[in-house]
């Protein structure tokens, strides 16, 4: 690891203004950045850290819309969530082990946009909005390939809010060695519109899979995937997993998704 | 009943106390005054011409107190291998020098051609990155594939080597030509080709290591990750750095798991040493993960036909196997044993197969070097033989329990010599066998699989019955076979003057419990509490000139030796209590501590005798020395053949290609026991690593020789959620015949048996789920893997 400097600001303002600096890179639960700076890989000159700031913590209900703030650790959220939005609640507990739970949160996982990563799934499927530094900004929007999101250059996630639908669930393939999503499936159903996001499968990070939710908004069980395959054009292919086989999997994942949200 | 203490109890493990509770002193744990840190600059090409190695700018950077590079150790001599191979032709194998740092070439990703020591650890990280900015290695084409690598002769892992084969190795060569004509005119022949996947050792414990040098006596010191002190001296003193052995001291205080990649010497040692000695000042290196990964030496990697010939009944009539072994870029100190003698020696299995011959070609590539692993060949062995075996009982439609059986060598054979060479002292295979149809409730299975398949699951059963040599030794047998080391063990047994008792063992533990066991045997045989035995070993200017920790040898080899010296100290109390006694010696006997005159109450115990050893006011010094110290030396006869019976239970998940293990079975013959819970333990770590070879683990090199897997993010380790309970049993006991302790030792043994039951039990899931073209899948048998078989 190289040597930087480290603050750690107590409100947004300040963190705003701390990011304003040379080479300054926000710093949340750290569970991928110092991983990469320990590896010699980043060498950002000022860490932000943002695990101070009161106000991008806790989870909060007001009626059917449930707010994340960025800062809050996957632990918290497996726990407080667990009432209002059991899916996305089960989602943040089975991030990582104990200790990334405690130290990762959704803000950092957002912003990193990890193609194996679970939060994306959640947040596209639910019809999240991402709350930034500077503005709204729909999930459909959001997402944008490989490790990359419509966030600018010094903004800072706030909160995700939340419209909790009336069925949903994550249904996750582990990677074996990493434990990160190899080909995972949030299903969430308000009214009839169905919408599922898959994460771990594509070239492009987290999608919509749209074919699976136009089946699912006519027949809404898991007979209505069975067999249906992504295309496996698009899909990553790598040790862990073929193409064809993950596009396989995103139609087994997508079932069992929609049988545990009937269930 | 169980015993609460000596031998055959389970006797709490005294140093979990340590371990457990962060007291653990490991080699990183040891800080100096005055240490400077050393970081190696190493290869990011598989193959490469070194065209210049440029340090003058690191040299000037702040902190930084020295610099090596390969052409500081030229002049040195090479790290060896510990045995020589020879070709069928009689050649000797080929041996190129290892050297402390590459120069000329580097040979792997990983491979070290510099070194940097400076004040901190990040300075010299620092001045390390800037010479592998400096220097210039012309890239050149890995050798990656081993067939490849044999075929083409004008790319060369090492410039001398033409066809990158370190030997062609047949055994036994005289069987050759008969095992050809048995399979070219046997009723039924089943072929497979297999790969026994290479892994990454993955102790918990990064390798380390720290040299000091000791101006005012020219001594030296090395603190080192090692499973054998002893071993790591001779090598680094009288073969690489020509350090007399008397003016080095190795130190292995707690290790954190070797499995093997801890027997072999290091360049790291050597460069620590000469740094210290260069600088006057302690200099310390810890392996960062990603140096385990790239740089320790890694197990197996055999690519291997196998042949199984036999009647339509199933009775064997011969094995040929055709092996291409995978030693990566430099014969590590064991590399060239392990394929052979550790491997074609046991391709007879239990079974009284007629007829056996094994091929193997050892080839050098652009990899990591390759050596003993928890196994070490055996593994190897036992998963053709027993993956075979299966896909036989598959095309013949037999039952794989009946075919076992009646293949098996009966109780009325022992002593038993195979067709390769092994005599086998004792052993009653098929009572393994019927009690592990017992425990695992083999009768039930079918119910089971009906449930498992209510859930949408496959279920499958899948058995192996294996066998080893362990206990490595004995030193005449294995110079015969090309060893330039014995391997007998050494124990030296220190009654002191109050009564307790240190012992000093040329074995090394790095998790094996030998402080809790070795103190039990020492208890028992002197009838004093476990508490007044301390183990010491790991510092080889304390212990005897012992050969380590590795082979499953501990017990049988050094507790053995140890033994032997409590036999000695017994001998020589009965010669003090005769004097004291104004008795006979022959009229004295010793029993649960005291030394007593036989037929009457006259006695002595065992406390009295050594405080008069060391006091010896009233003893018969003319005829006996003071003192109550015995060593003993203990070079066995043969190697002991553990056995035994393994089935395992999965459920398949065919939609996702899911493997999961519900039930692991073993039923052992370790002979007798010492501890039953430090059995259990080694034998649930043993399958743990052996579920790990069969469904997680995968070193994988690309084209270019890049370690695709360097990192836990891609090698996939079994974790607690892999494994099921282990249901292990060891009470099928035939005695090792030909050690007074009557131990066979189970340190390998669960690693040995357990990947083909897994592999079979997978084969079996599909087949009784209808999916029968599939009939054999390649470790790890990943999810992946799995539903390619099944949708291929």
């Amino acid at each position: 690891m190289h040597n930087f400097d480290f603050v750690k600001p107590s409100s947004l303002a300040e963190a705003v203004k701390a990011m304003q600096a040379e080479g300054a890179q926000a710093l949340s639960g750290g569970q991928t950045l110092i991983s990469t700076m320990k590896q010699r890989l980043a060498a950002p000159a000022v860490l932000v850290s943002l695990t101070g700031i009161a106000e991008m913590k806790g989870v909060s209900v007001a009626g059917r819309v449930m707010t994340i703030g960025a800062a809050t650790p996957h632990a918290v959220v497996a726990k407080e969530a667990a009432k209002a939005y059991p899916a996305l609640a089960a989602l943040a507990g089975g991030i990582g082990d104990p200790a990334v739970r405690s130290r990762g949160t959704i803000g950092g996982s957002l912003a990193n946009n990890d193609p194996a990563a679970c939060y994306p799934a959640g947040v596209l499927a639910s019809a999240a909005t991402i709350v930034t530094s500077r503005r709204e900004i729909a999930a459909d929007d959001f997402f944008q390939g490989l490790f990359t999101t419509a966030l600018e250059e010094g903004e800072i996630i706030t909160a995700v809010r939340f419209p909790i639908p009336d069925r949903a669930a994550y249904a996750k393939f582990l990677q074996p060695a990493s434990r990160f999503s190899l080909t995972s499936a949030f299903v969430a159903r308000t009214g009839s519109a169905v919408r599922v996001a898959i994460t771990g499968a594509s070239e492009n990070g987290v999608f919509r899979w749209t074919e699976g939710e136009r089946a699912l908004s006519a027949n809404f069980s898991p007979q209505a995937v069975k067999g249906l395959k992504a295309n496996a054009d698009d899909m990553i292919g790598d040790l862990h997993g073929s193409k064809a086989y993950r596009a396989a999997l995103v139609g087994v994942m997508t079932a069992r998704a929609v049988a545990m949200a009937m269930a | 009943m169980p015993k609460d203490f000596g031998i055959g109890a389970s006797s709490k493990r005294r140093e979990d106390v340590r371990f457990l509770t962060g007291q653990g002193h490991y080699t990183d744990d040891l800080q100096l005054h005055g240490q400077a840190h050393a970081v190696f600059v190493r290869s990011n090409v598989a193959h490469g011409r070194i065209r210049s190695v440029n340090t003058a700018r690191a040299a000037t950077m702040p902190g930084v107190l020295a610099v090596f590079t390969g052409e500081d150790f030229k002049d040195v001599g090479g790290n060896p291998a510990g045995w020589l191979i020879k070709s069928r032709n009689g050649e000797a194998m080929r041996e190129p020098k290892r050297p402390v740092l590459a120069h000329g070439k580097v040979r792997h990703v990983g491979d070290a051609y510099a070194a940097v020591v400076a004040e901190t650890y990040q300075q010299a990280k620092d001045a390390a990155q800037q010479i592998a900015d400096d220097s210039v290695i012309e890239e050149l084409p890995a050798i990656i594939d081993m067939a490849a690598a044999v075929a083409d002769a004008s790319n060369r892992v090492h410039d001398e080597i033409p066809d990158n084969l370190c030997y062609d190795w047949g055994w036994i060569e005289d069987n050759r030509a008969r095992v050809d004509e048995v399979i070219k005119s046997a009723p039924h022949v089943t072929t497979l080709e297999l790969v026994n996947n290479r892994l990454v050792p993955n102790a918990m414990e990064p390798r380390a290591s720290i040299g000091e040098y000791f101006p005012g006596t020219g001594d030296y010191r090395l603190t080192t990750t090692s499973q054998n002190p002893h071993l790591t001296r001779l090598l680094v003193a009288a073969f690489v750095l020509g350090i007399p052995e008397n003016k080095l001291t190795v130190v292995a205080p707690d290790v954190g798991g070797g499995f093997g990649s801890k027997i072999y010497h290091y360049g790291e040692e050597a460069l620590v040493l000469t740094a210290a000695r260069k600088l006057k000042r302690p200099v310390r290196w810890t392996a960062e993960r990603s140096e385990s990964f790239l740089t320790d030496a890694h197990g197996r990697d055999h690519v291997t036909r196998i042949e199984l010939a036999c009647d339509k009944q199933g009775n064997f009539l011969a094995f040929r196997t055709e092996t291409m072994a995978n030693v990566g870029a430099y014969l590590s100190n064991f590399a060239t044993v392990t394929p052979t003698f550790l491997h074609g020696t046991l391709m007879a299995g239990p079974y009284k197969v007629p007829n056996v011959y094994v091929n193997v070609k050892t080839v050098f590539t652009n990899t990591a070097p390759v050596d003993a692993y928890r196994g070490a060949g055996r593994p190897e062995a036992t998963f053709s033989l027993e993956r075979v075996i299966d896909k036989m009982c598959r095309e013949l439609n037999l039952d794989p329990f009946e075919v076992r059986r009646r293949n098996f060598i009966t109780p009325d054979m022992f002593p038993y010599t195979t067709p390769v060479g092994l005599a086998y002292d004792t052993g009653n295979y098929e009572a393994t066998l019927d009690k592990v149809m017992e425990i695992a409730d083999v009768a039930g299975f079918e119910a089971r699989r009906k449930a498992s398949a209510a859930r949408g699951k496959l279920r499958g059963l899948g058995l192996s019955t294996w066998i080893e040599a362990c206990g490595i030794a004995p030193s005449h047998l294995v110079g015969v076979l090309g060893s330039r080391v014995g391997l007998y063990d050494a124990a030296t047994v220190r009654v002191n003057a109050t009564g307790n008792i240190s012992v000093m063992t040329g074995a090394h533990s790095h998790g094996q419990g030998h402080e809790t066991v070795f103190a039990q045997i020492v208890a028992e045989k002197l009838g004093i509490p476990e508490s007044s035995v301390e183990i010491v070993h790991g510092d080889t200017s304390k212990i005897p000139f012992g050969m380590g920790s590795y082979g499953s040898r501990s017990l049988a080899v050094c507790g053995v030796a140890m033994s032997k010296a409590v036999d000695k100290i017994i001998a020589k109390g009965k010669k003090i209590a005769a004097h004291m006694l104004e008795a006979s010696e022959a009229d004295i006997t010793f029993e649960a501590g005291k030394f007593s005159v036989a037929g009457t109450d006259k006695a002595k115990t065992f406390g009295e005798i050594a405080f008069s050893a060391y006091v010896p006011h009233n003893y018969p010094l003319e005829t006996l020395e003071p003192g109550l110290e015995e060593t003993a030396f203990y070079d066995p006869a043969n190697f002991t053949y553990p056995a035994g019976a393994y089935l395992c239970e999965v459920e398949v998940d065919a939609e996702t290609g899911k493997v999961d293990v519900v039930a692991f079975h073993c039923a052992d013959d370790f002979g007798n026991i010492m501890n039953p819970m430090v059995v259990e333990g080694q034998v649930h770590g043993g399958v743990g690593q052996g579920i790990g070879q069969a469904l997680c683990e995968n070193t994988f090199y690309d084209e270019n020789g890049q370690l695709l897997t360097g990192s836990y993010m891609d090698y996939a380790m079994p974790r607690a959620a892999d494994l099921p309970f282990y249901n292990v049993d060891y009470s099928c006991q035939t005695p090792c015949t030909h050690n007074p302790l009557g131990v066979k030792g189970c340190g390998e043994a669960g690693a040995i048996g357990s990947p083909p039951a897994v592999v079979n039990a997978v084969i079996d899931a599909l087949h009784r789920g209808g999916i029968t073209h599939v009939t054999h899948i390649d470790m790890p048998v990943s999810p992946n893997r799995v539903w390619s078989a099944i949708h291929g």
